[in-house]
């Protein structure tokens, strides 16, 4: 079976450590708040000028002055801080956070990313993404392996206009965990119950099969 | 208080001068810490063609949204303008104009344009649509794009308390892109919700300098929530 969208959230988080300050996009990405293991402490940055963000707030301490980057209500926790936007993207750009998780549309064996821009259809604008994938070092592309036609997601080339150019090293799918160096895609775990065969025929780029390809355990 | 009082009468007064063609940068992100009452009075003010530097373009009945109806705007300088159906509309007709920005992008040029840096070099958009045509640079290895600052004719800044003076605070995530707005105006005006005299704030605490600040007015505010979300149980 391919991983649900839970499953997916829950391996990201596995690869969270205790101190980390990590930015998570908006779907899949936002997910992976709920699986961060007891064990450690992680401070979530959100792009709109908060370091340290919390859960939802009850509906007795809505504040319309306190909201994520998604413009939902929020909280902050202990310890947060709260800043402009210049120096929000100053701790992106500069390479401070740790992790950044976030979804795309295509990614290709060039570490090239497409999440923001489909020709055609109406652009509503890249917010921080560009900002994100440029000034990261760490980051972990979510999205699921091929399209709902069966066509990969995981290319030779992107055919979609680029968010950031040769930036991506790590993708999780509903399929597979892929590395990407040297121009190549490497296989590095599969989806429990899932055929290296069919993550082959829904990889367009090429795809390095290690000998002993571990299983990812849920 | 001659001299450096800046607190002006209310919103005619503090937006005396500004005029259609004009570039206007304005703080918030989404509706969150936009200057309602500036945008309200530029809409009774009718002026039109104005090129709107702000990370968003509120929704159709609130915040810049308001400024769609009778076509004010002529072009948006944003990070991201989805949330709207008119601008939908007034891009695909061709009524309006959209540059957009990458976030921190825009947050940097507006800083740099206050700062009286004219460019910079930043990694983010290099090799993507908002690279093409701009000047690239190699730094250490890596590749860089030349992006121009920007200055408007007016800032409109949306603040918590101020002194007197025009010294600023925000609140909560309110802040976002205020404090460089506040900077890149050759007038800029804030609106807050508290005006306090000179000395009631902490020296320390102030975020935007009163040396940024030309007027001051004491506007009320709907603060409308965009997505209100709650715990669940």
């Amino acid at each position: 079976m391919a991983l649900t969208r839970e499953q997916m959230a829950q391996r990201v988080a596995r690869e969270m450590q205790d101190g980390f300050y990590v930015n998570l996009g908006i779907g899949i990405p936002t997910l992976v708040a709920n699986y961060v293991p007891e064990d450690i402490n992680v401070m979530l940055q959100s792009e709109n000028g908060l370091l340290g963000m919390g859960t939802f707030p009850d509906e007795s301490c809505i504040d319309a002055d306190m909201i994520n980057a998604g413009k939902q209500t929020v909280t902050s926790i202990k310890g947060a801080s709260i800043f402009s936007s210049a120096e929000s993207f100053a701790m992106i750009r500069g390479g401070h956070v740790d992790l950044t998780v976030l979804g795309a549309f295509e990614v290709d064996v060039e570490g090239n990313i497409a999440s923001w821009m489909i020709p055609g259809k109406l652009i509503k604008g890249m917010g921080g993404a560009m900002d994100l994938v440029a000034g990261a070092d760490n980051i972990i592309v979510t999205m699921t392996h091929a399209s709902k036609h069966g066509e990969s997601k995981l290319l030779k080339k992107c055919s979609l206009p680029l968010t950031g150019a040769g930036c991506i090293k790590k993708v999780l799918t509903d399929l597979a965990y892929i590395e990407i160096t040297e121009g190549k895609f490497f296989l590095k775990e599969i989806a429990p119950g899932i055929s290296v065969d069919e993550v082959v025929s829904k990889t367009e780029g090429e795809l390095v099969i290690p000998e002993k390809i571990s299983v990812m355990e849920f | 208080m001659a001299g450096f009082d800046k607190v002006v009468s209310g919103y005619a007064e503090a937006l005396e001068g500004l005029d259609s063609d004009m570039t206007i940068i304005a703080g918030g992100f989404g509706l969150c810490g936009i200057p309602e009452g500036c945008i309200n009075k530029i809409k009774e003010m009718k002026v039109s063609g104005l090129t709107f530097v702000s990370n968003n373009c509120g929704v159709d009945d609130f915040g810049l949204g308001l400024l769609l109806k009778d076509k004010q705007i002529k072009k948006m300088v944003s990070s991201y303008v989805g949330e709207n159906a008119l601008f939908e509309k007034q891009v695909l007709s061709g009524d309006i104009e959209v540059e957009l920005t990458p976030q921190g992008t825009l947050a940097e040029k507006m800083r740099a344009g206050g700062a009286g840096i004219p460019a910079f070099y930043t990694a983010t958009g290099y090799g993507t649509p908002v690279g093409e045509g701009k000047e690239v640079r190699e730094f250490s290895g890596r590749k860089y794009i030349l992006e121009e600052s920007i200055t408007g004719d007016f800032a409109i800044v949306k603040g918590w308390k101020a002194d007197r003076y025009g010294n600023v605070i925000y609140r909560h995530t309110a802040q976002n892109f205020n404090p460089m707005a506040a900077t890149a105006g050759k007038v800029t005006v804030v609106e807050v919700e508290e005006i306090v005299e000179p000395g009631e704030l902490e020296p320390a605490q102030i975020h935007t300098p009163s040396i940024y600040v030309d007027r001051l007015v004491l506007g009320s505010f709907e603060k409308r929530i965009e997505q209100r979300t709650v715990a669940a149980g």
